[in-house]
């Protein structure tokens, strides 16, 4: 069998080509490994100097001295909470609306569409829109208005789960409530919400993780504030925005609240990710 | 796929039929009223978030209205951006937002499509699932991160070693010096481009990825019992049985890489001006709005601001949309398929 023969040329070159092609797919990963690797490294690194327990207690100093985040990281965890608050049951009940009742009809093909498009729309536009319907209203920059913009991000995550999830529901089981006597109503929140309730708390993990580190709709919207604030109607203080301003500015104080800043997001964000993983997957 | 039996007519239509003889229990009349009222919220929110995107274009249009009057459609052609005589133009914005897509997707493709041949195809099962999460960690990390960290660690190693070797190496090529020239100075075009590149590496890897697992293994195989290289099946079999979703995923990380903003505005350099040279510092469109909207004084300035903005939401809507628009063809005609 000359054509097959381990020396005939063409069949050399073809091993050969083979062997490039796949030797740059495997460089291709660990380019990529080799960025992930060296951001967080440099990170942790960073970490070791910056994370010290007076960053939880202490405030943000003014320029070129030292002092914490506390300020900073309760006005992001008030943000984020309220963004959650209010863009998860939005969501659920659209996804619901899109997966259970969207059979028929123009809306919910439409709205899957759009839904999706809003998923990776620029984020610094969302925070242009609250700017715009809310803050030129309120006339002042607020915490209410930082919640709404994160909440807008939120809604096309939680859309997007619970739709998938809702859709992995089996119909038997929905039948089988159904053929009980059971109406619509409950058969979707008695059933298909208990059937589905992991992949939904799922995505309200990612959403989470998705805001906790988003800066640019905080931009226009909360602003910041150096000190401690619980009123959201006032500008609050929070982390990722603290982070933009303290890294670049010139004072080295500040750069080392930076990091520490940026090595908690990143920690609490990858750790979440990580955790509604394997939530997820146990279930 | 949700065949949800229409439980309405059943409530109601039952009772009706008797009603002459029995009276509809309560429990029943509650039901159809619990019925009617779940529906009708559920699709009021499904409305809203389909009327999302068209709130967000006109508050956006209605915002920018003061400087589309002033500079009418002249403002998308002028290199101008004068906040003391408030005489603006999207020119310089709007190039470096393309030219940093343009070299991030240029670094991007061909990784993200290397790392997903490698997942779907070379890699032993158990490693797959640690290494697309580790892969899908990178959009997980905040843009914020990847700001700082290019500023304080990629920008000066960048500077040091990697411009002077571009400037000596490609920068010697002719036609290619004009790009390569210039001081280094860390920061600017080239270091946002690649930055945004490790940023959506994530996003058209998973497309990818993805798609390249709805290729039957009948096909695969029948190729590799002919005797082809995985090349051969990866490039004949795989690439064109999903190059419609290839391109969706594409479309996916270019509309992800025109909108990222905080970490553009980190290493871009922040400068109103052109340059042929991917070393100097330009601007994009989000980060002059993440850089000058708080600072912005007066009516026209503000105003040309959001309307930066509103052309940046139409191109990214246009290519997500398009995007999806070629995921929905690929997954129908999987439908049709088999």
């Amino acid at each position: 069998m000359a054509i097959a023969s381990a020396d005939n040329p063409a069949y050399k070159r073809r091993r050969r080509t083979n062997a490039v092609m796949m030797t740059l797919s495997a460089m291709a990963l660990a380019f990529g490994l080799f960025w992930l690797a060296w951001i967080l490294g440099e990170l942790l690194w960073e970490a070791g100097a910056a994370l010290r327990p007076s960053i939880f207690v202490r405030m943000t100093p003014p320029p070129g001295s030292d002092g914490g985040l506390a300020n900073a990281i309760f006005g992001s965890m008030l943000m984020s909470g309220a963004g959650v608050a209010i863009g998860t049951p939005f969501g659920v009940l659209a996804g619901t609306y899109l997966a259970e009742y969207g059979k028929r009809g123009w809306l919910a093909p439409a709205t899957r569409f759009i839904n999706d498009v809003l998923l990776s729309a620029p984020s610094i536009v969302i925070g242009l829109f609250v700017y715009s319907v809310y803050v030129t209203r309120a006339k002042h920059f607020s915490g209410w208005a930082g919640a709404l913009a994160l909440a807008i991000i939120v809604v096309p995550v939680v859309v997007r789960t619970t739709d998938d999830m809702l859709k992995l529901v089996p119909n038997s089981l929905r039948e089988a409530a159904v053929a009980l006597g059971c109406p619509t109503w409950k058969m979707i929140t008695m059933v298909s919400y208990r059937a589905a309730r992991a992949g939904i708390v799922t995505g309200v993990l990612l959403a989470v993780a998705r805001i906790a580190g988003e800066t640019a709709p905080l931009l226009f919207t909360a602003l910041n504030n150096q000190f401690w604030s619980a009123d959201l109607d006032r500008p609050m203080a929070n982390l990722p925005v603290v982070i933009f301003q303290f890294a670049m500015s010139p004072y080295e104080d500040w750069h080392r609240l930076a990091w520490g800043g940026a090595a908690l997001i990143t920690l609490f964000v990858l750790g979440l990710n990580i955790a509604a993983r394997l939530f997820f997957r146990r279930k | 796929m949700s065949a949800v039996p229409d439980n309405r007519a059943l409530a109601t239509a039952e009772p009706s039929a008797v009603a002459a003889f029995t009276p509809r229990p309560p429990v029943l009349r509650n039901n159809a009223l619990m019925d009617a009222l779940f529906r009708n919220l559920t699709r009021f929110f499904a409305f809203a978030v389909f009327s999302l995107l068209a709130a967000i274009l006109v508050s956006l249009v209605v915002g920018s209205m003061p400087a589309i009057r002033k500079f009418g459609p002249g403002f998308l052609a002028s290199a101008q951006w004068d906040p003391v005589q408030e005489n603006f133009g999207a020119l310089v914005p709007i190039y470096g937002t393309v030219l940093t897509s343009a070299i991030a997707l240029a670094i991007a493709i061909p990784v993200s499509f290397g790392i997903s041949v490698f997942l779907t195809e070379l890699s032993p099962v158990w490693l797959r699932r640690p290494l697309g999460t580790a892969i899908e960690m990178l959009a997980a990390i905040p843009s914020i991160i990847y700001g700082m960290w290019g500023l304080f660690v990629f920008a000066p190693v960048f500077q040091d070693h990697v411009e002077p070797f571009l400037a000596d190496t490609l920068g010697k090529v002719p036609g290619l010096a004009i790009l390569f020239s210039g001081p280094p100075m860390g920061i600017g075009m080239l270091a946002a481009g690649i930055i945004l590149a490790v940023m959506v590496i994530p996003f058209i890897t998973a497309v990818m990825r993805d798609v390249f697992e709805l290729v039957p293994a009948m096909l695969k195989e029948s190729a590799y019992g002919l005797g082809s290289t995985t090349w051969e099946v990866v490039r004949s079999v795989v690439l064109p049985y999903t190059k419609v979703g290839v391109i969706g995923g594409i479309m996916l990380g270019l509309g992800r890489a025109l909108g990222e903003t905080m970490a553009v505005t980190f290493v871009i350099g922040n400068a109103h001006e052109f340059s042929a040279s991917l070393f100097m510092p330009g601007n994009s469109i989000a980060s002059a709005l993440a850089n000058e909207f708080n600072e912005a004084v007066g009516e026209v300035y503000t105003s040309a601001l959001i309307e930066l903005g509103l052309i940046l939401f139409l191109i990214t809507t246009v290519v997500l949309a398009a995007s999806k628009l070629l995921l929905i063809r690929l997954a129908r005609a999987e439908g049709t398929r088999t």
